[in-house]
């Protein structure tokens, strides 16, 4: 069973806040449902299928679930950190596809920038029982210095430098400036990314992603109820999903797990890189983008710095527009996972709904890319091609 | 030699049945990998079962050299620390701290393991530029 043009995302919201000291992380689960039922044009009875991963409040989707009253017939809470989301859609289709719903909600909120806890440089915590935990704890890991670790073996590869790292910041500030919700909407400089503190080289403060309150919903459906709706239809064509980790000690920091989501959705979808128009890559930190591009296949890899430089990325300028919303880099990164803002923004490209400034035109094929988790050690990929159907 | 400063982690160091034997050994100088008992295959972190095969493991000891995979200097107000991968000559890497690391630090550098004392007659297993190499 393939999901090729099983299914379509009928609905999006993204959350307007980026601080939200005055409401709880399950009212903003519950406001990112209504605004995506809202703009699908569909209720809450409507739904029959229910999304969430790890960090909604509550075991698993079941007080979510209660708290937003939705009566279901078929529940998902995979947990692949920010690329969670991307998972979800792929497996709302495989659902639809089964007969196991027809309308699935998904949605993610949370708010790390009131309540401070898990910022990016700070030690990462683990469940207890984490079998890992106990051997990489010691040395101070944090999600920060786990994505310098990739990025400085890239380097000494690759020859990659800091500089084209700083056209990913960038870009992601030329599309944030058009952008009224953005939380950083000031274009910033090649110079003013490499001159920002060095906080875990080679990473500097501007290579990293924003911290944000806020959060994102979807409603993917059964192709028939899309074309009942009054909205442009957005069908799923392919989607894939890995999980990359250390290989029993054989590490290899030179590639992620979009190698392989990658590829996946590229079969199901049938089409090739050269074909996407646009794509929303996760931009957790600049290298995670530069990375990600190579292993979808946009540029051989370790090529990545040259197709990153001189604003290739910036629409209207560069051949590969990504993260035309500002990206987590300078827009939003809700409850420090990123996916759902990736696939949002790819929506709004494909039905023309863009910001005039940053809108590709004639927008009919978009990919969408997570990585959740730790660069350098553990990451949760998934990929997901869409399309306007004509 | 100073210690570095202590990690507010190693006050949760995880000893159990998975650990205890890895962390007795290293009090005693010593850095354990697993090898399995069927496939002979090493791996690290280390494991009940080989995540080559599902076969039961053994502890063997590392000769503690190897050479720096990669390596990030965090900057800290309570002082920089390096966090690094290193590929022990064994085949496999690890997680580690490179010590007395300096601007000499580089990727490809040979290094040796430099056991460094923590809390409860703990000590945790580091790596130091290799000045033999």
């Amino acid at each position: 069973m393939s999901i090729h043009r099983a299914a379509a995302i009928a609905g999006a919201f993204e959350h307007p806040l980026r601080k939200a000291p005055d409401k709880t992380t399950a009212q903003l689960h519950a406001e990112c449902a209504r605004g995506a039922l809202q703009d699908a044009g569909l209720s809450l009875s409507d739904v029959d299928g229910y999304f969430c991963a790890g960090d909604a409040p509550g075991l698993g989707a079941l007080s979510m679930a209660d708290y937003m009253g939705l009566r279901l017939r078929h529940i998902d809470t995979t947990d692949t950190g920010g690329s969670a989301p991307l998972v979800h859609v792929a497996h709302a289709a495989q659902a639809i596809a089964a007969g196991k719903c027809n309308v699935a909600l998904i949605t993610l909120a949370g708010r790390p920038r009131t309540e401070i806890a898990n910022a990016m440089g700070s030690p990462r915590g683990s469940a207890p029982a984490t079998p890992d935990a106990a051997f990489e704890l010691p040395y101070r890991p944090s999600t920060l210095n786990m994505y310098a670790l990739a990025a400085a073996r890239h380097m000494y590869e690759f020859g990659t430098t800091s500089e084209q790292l700083a056209w990913i910041k960038v870009a992601a500030s030329q599309h944030a400036q058009h952008n009224e919700n953005a939380m950083l909407r000031k274009p910033v400089t090649v110079e003013e990314v490499v001159n920002s503190a060095l906080i875990a080289s080679p990473l500097h403060k501007l290579d990293c992603c924003v911290v944000s309150d806020g959060g994102g919903a979807l409603i993917v459906v059964r192709p028939e109820i899309a074309k009942s709706l009054s909205r442009p239809l957005i069908s799923v064509l392919g989607g894939g999903e890995t999980i990359k980790g250390q290989a029993a000690g054989k590490v290899d920091l030179t590639y992620s797990g979009a190698a392989i989501s990658g590829r996946l959705a590229f079969e199901e979808a049938k089409v090739q890189p050269r074909d996407i128009q646009y794509a929303s890559i996760y931009d957790s930190f600049t290298i995670t983008v530069l990375m990600q591009l190579e292993d979808l296949g946009f540029c051989k890899k370790g090529e990545g710095g040259r197709f990153v430089q001189d604003g290739n990325l910036i629409s209207g300028v560069g051949r590969m527009p990504v993260n035309t919303d500002g990206g987590g880099l300078c827009n939003n990164h809700p409850s420090n996972r990123g996916g759902i803002t990736k696939i949002i923004e790819a929506v709004r490209q494909l039905r023309g709904e863009a910001h005039p400034k940053v809108q590709v035109p004639n927008c009919s094929l978009a990919l969408a890319q997570g990585t959740g988790g730790l660069l350098g050690s553990r990451h949760g990929s998934a990929t997901l091609i869409l399309e306007r159907a004509q | 030699m100073s210690p570095p400063p202590m990690s507010p982690a190693l006050q949760s160091v995880v000893d159990d049945a998975a650990t205890h034997p890895y962390w007795q050994a290293a009090a005693q100088g010593k850095l354990l990998i697993k090898r399995c008992k069927e496939c002979s295959q090493v791996h690290f972190y280390p494991r009940a079962l080989c995540p080559h095969c599902l076969g039961d493991t053994e502890w063997v000891e590392s000769r503690g050299v190897g050479r720096v995979y990669s390596a990030s200097t965090v900057q800290q107000a309570d002082g920089n620390y390096v966090i690094a991968y290193v590929e022990l000559d064994e085949g496999v890497t690890m997680l580690t701290n490179l010590i007395d690391a300096g601007d000499g630090v580089a990727i490809g550098a040979r290094v040796r393991l430099s056991m460094q004392p923590a809390a409860n007659e703990l000590a945790i297993p580091m790596f130091s530029l290799d000045k033999g190499a």
